[in-house]
């Protein structure tokens, strides 16, 4: 993994430019750039959730967490487009959701699924570009090299022309992250990330998007405690039913007394369920 | 055996063989990668019924046998696409229905007598001059799709969920490959029998897979593996006058045997 000034070279370098877009003036930080309001929705029968609301600010860290079954992926899915919400009850930049397909990055739950399948890693990245203005055949000079810089920026660039399933999870992971990097998303939703990677994997993993916040927003869904002290701004409890918590101010206990924190963390999301 | 490369229906056979390797190779590998084997067989089984309709109403059956198999592939596409979790019991449905169509029309012609078995194991040795164009146009198609398409198609098998985000069109690409499938599957009928169909469209894919680190190669050694298996296997076929499908799907088995016995060995001895 690149250490600190690296990284940080390569994403500004990733993101050069992109001060000049319209999100970045409008009120910088103030604006909601994802806008849910009494969401509800069911694949069938069940309501999967019940009238959610939750406003997103640029470069917000939001954690996703709740139980198994509780519609955390669910509600990634309505916000990407892929699952069709009702009318009007999410806005992403003020345009409903399947509009995005560039402003949103998005790393799938699972995706040590399919690793037999004979794909490169570059291969698997360069999915990324969303598939206008394309060659004949095959892929442009721009989007190789725009893929290998997302690989770069995740350290995985000299990776790029082994077979996908030759990978550890943490680094099919990274992968992944690479591929949701290569259209320049303002928005990256992450589903479970580091759910088959080691404690060090973990860290890297959250390292990089911490990064990467400098510029984007962040959305992960995650079961672990610790990664929404240290990383999160805010989080969302989604059991059907949704409680949303700002943490941003809660870190400075923190740093003084890092198990008082978590208690009274876990207490005031308890309590707000209870 | 020189002199018998003279006669014109070993050239047939030849130049089929080659062609119809070339497409299962290629579509095989489509099939591997989407996990549609069983998809394949109920289009395979599924086409008998339009042999037995061509038989009967005494159209050509290269036709009939296409028109059913791609019905049956918009109709597995569609059921598919739509209800995912049923997909086994009505791909059974169908293998089934598929085969009852044809063997109960074949049962309804009067005087028909023409040998079933060539449908069910292949009769390399009949292929015509107009099957050869038949199978050079497919042949053709398939290699134009693959070369353009390239990209959706990867993005399609790889993650059809992340291909639908970055805005191909999943449903096409998926009935084009189950389409092009049922095609390739009634040409290389006639040269394995639909009951051979499904091992030549999987076994030379599997040593192919093994030996590739993506699909583009893998779509290549499978057409290269496949056209050596099936001309030796005709050749066998021809000196000791076997037919033309288990010898083609026995040289096929023998060298996986042979390909995992190597790999194993390999491993040992690293
Ligand atoms: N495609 C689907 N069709 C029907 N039900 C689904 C589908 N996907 C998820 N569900 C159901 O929706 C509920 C929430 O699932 P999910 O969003 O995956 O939860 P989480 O990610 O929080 O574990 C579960 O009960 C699950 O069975
Ligand atoms: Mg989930």
């Amino acid at each position: 993994m690149a250490e600190g000034a690296d990284l940080e070279r390569l994403c500004s370098l990733l993101y050069r430019g992109f001060e000049s877009l319209p999100l970045c003036h409008i009120n910088g930080k103030n604006m909601n750039i994802i806008d849910i309001k009494n969401l509800t929705f069911s694949y069938e029968k069940d309501t999967i959730l019940e009238n959610i609301n939750l406003h997103v600010k640029a470069k917000e860290f939001l954690a996703i967490i709740g139980p198994n079954g509780g519609g955390k992926s669910t509600l990634l899915k309505l916000m990407l487009g892929i699952e069709k919400a009702p009318k009007n009850s999410i806005k992403i930049f003020n345009e409903n959701p399947s509009k995005n397909l560039t402003s949103i990055g998005y790393v799938p739950q699972n995706t040590n699924v399919n690793t037999n399948f004979p794909i490169k890693v570059i291969e698997v990245v360069m999915m990324g570009h969303v598939g206008h203005k394309r060659p004949l055949i095959g892929y442009k000079k721009e989007e190789i090299e725009c893929a290998l810089s997302s690989l770069e920026q995740v350290s995985m660039g000299k990776y790029a022309d082994k077979k996908i399933g030759s990978l550890s999870g943490g680094q099919r992971q990274r992968v992944m992250i690479a591929r949701a990097l290569c259209s320049h998303p303002k928005i990256l939703l992450l589903d479970e990330p580091t759910s088959n990677i080691d404690t060090t994997g973990q860290k890297e993993v959250y390292e990089l998007l911490k990064e990467l916040n400098k510029h984007i927003t962040i959305i992960v869904v995650s079961h672990d405690i610790s990664v929404i002290l240290e990383y999160a701004s805010s989080v969302l409890h989604v059991n059907k039913k949704a409680a949303f918590h700002d943490v941003s101010k809660k870190r400075k206990f923190h740093t003084k007394d890092e198990h008082f924190c978590e208690v009274e963390l876990l207490q005031m999301i308890g309590n707000s369920h209870a | 055996m020189l002199d018998a490369l003279s006669y014109e229906f070993i050239q047939n056979a030849i130049i089929a063989g080659i062609l119809v390797s070339i497409a299962s190779g290629i579509i095989g590998s489509l099939i591997v990668v989407n996990r549609m084997v069983f998809l394949a067989g109920g289009i395979a089984h599924t086409s008998y019924g339009g042999i037995g309709l061509a038989v009967y109403f005494g159209i050509p059956i290269f036709l009939g046998a296409s028109l059913f198999a791609v019905g049956a592939a918009l109709l597995i596409a569609f059921i598919t696409l739509k209800h995912r979790e049923r997909t086994d019991t009505f791909i059974g449905l169908i293998w089934a229905v598929g085969m009852a169509i044809g063997i109960l029309f074949v049962d309804m012609t009067p005087g028909y007598n023409v040998d079933l078995m060539s449908y069910l194991f292949g009769s390399i040795l009949a292929v015509s001059q107009e099957d050869i164009w038949f199978m050079s146009a497919l042949v053709l198609t398939i290699i134009f799709v693959v070369t353009f398409w390239y990209r959706d198609i990867l993005a399609v098998s790889y993650d059809s969920e992340y291909a639908l985000l970055r805005g191909v069109s999943v449903k096409f690409f998926y009935t084009l490959i189950l389409v092009l499938s049922a095609l390739t599957v009634v040409i290389a009928i006639k040269i394995v029998g639909l009951i051979l169909v499904i091992a030549l469209l999987t076994i030379p894919i599997y040593i192919a897979e093994k030996l590739s680190n993506s699909l583009y190669s893998m779509m290549f050694f499978s057409a290269i593996i496949s056209t050596i298996f099936t001309l030796l296997g005709l050749f066998i076929s021809y000196n000791f006058d076997i037919t033309s499908g288990a010898s083609i799907i026995l040289v096929s088995a023998m060298s996986l045997v042979l390909f995992l016995l190597f790999l194993k060995l390999k491993s040992i001895f690293k």
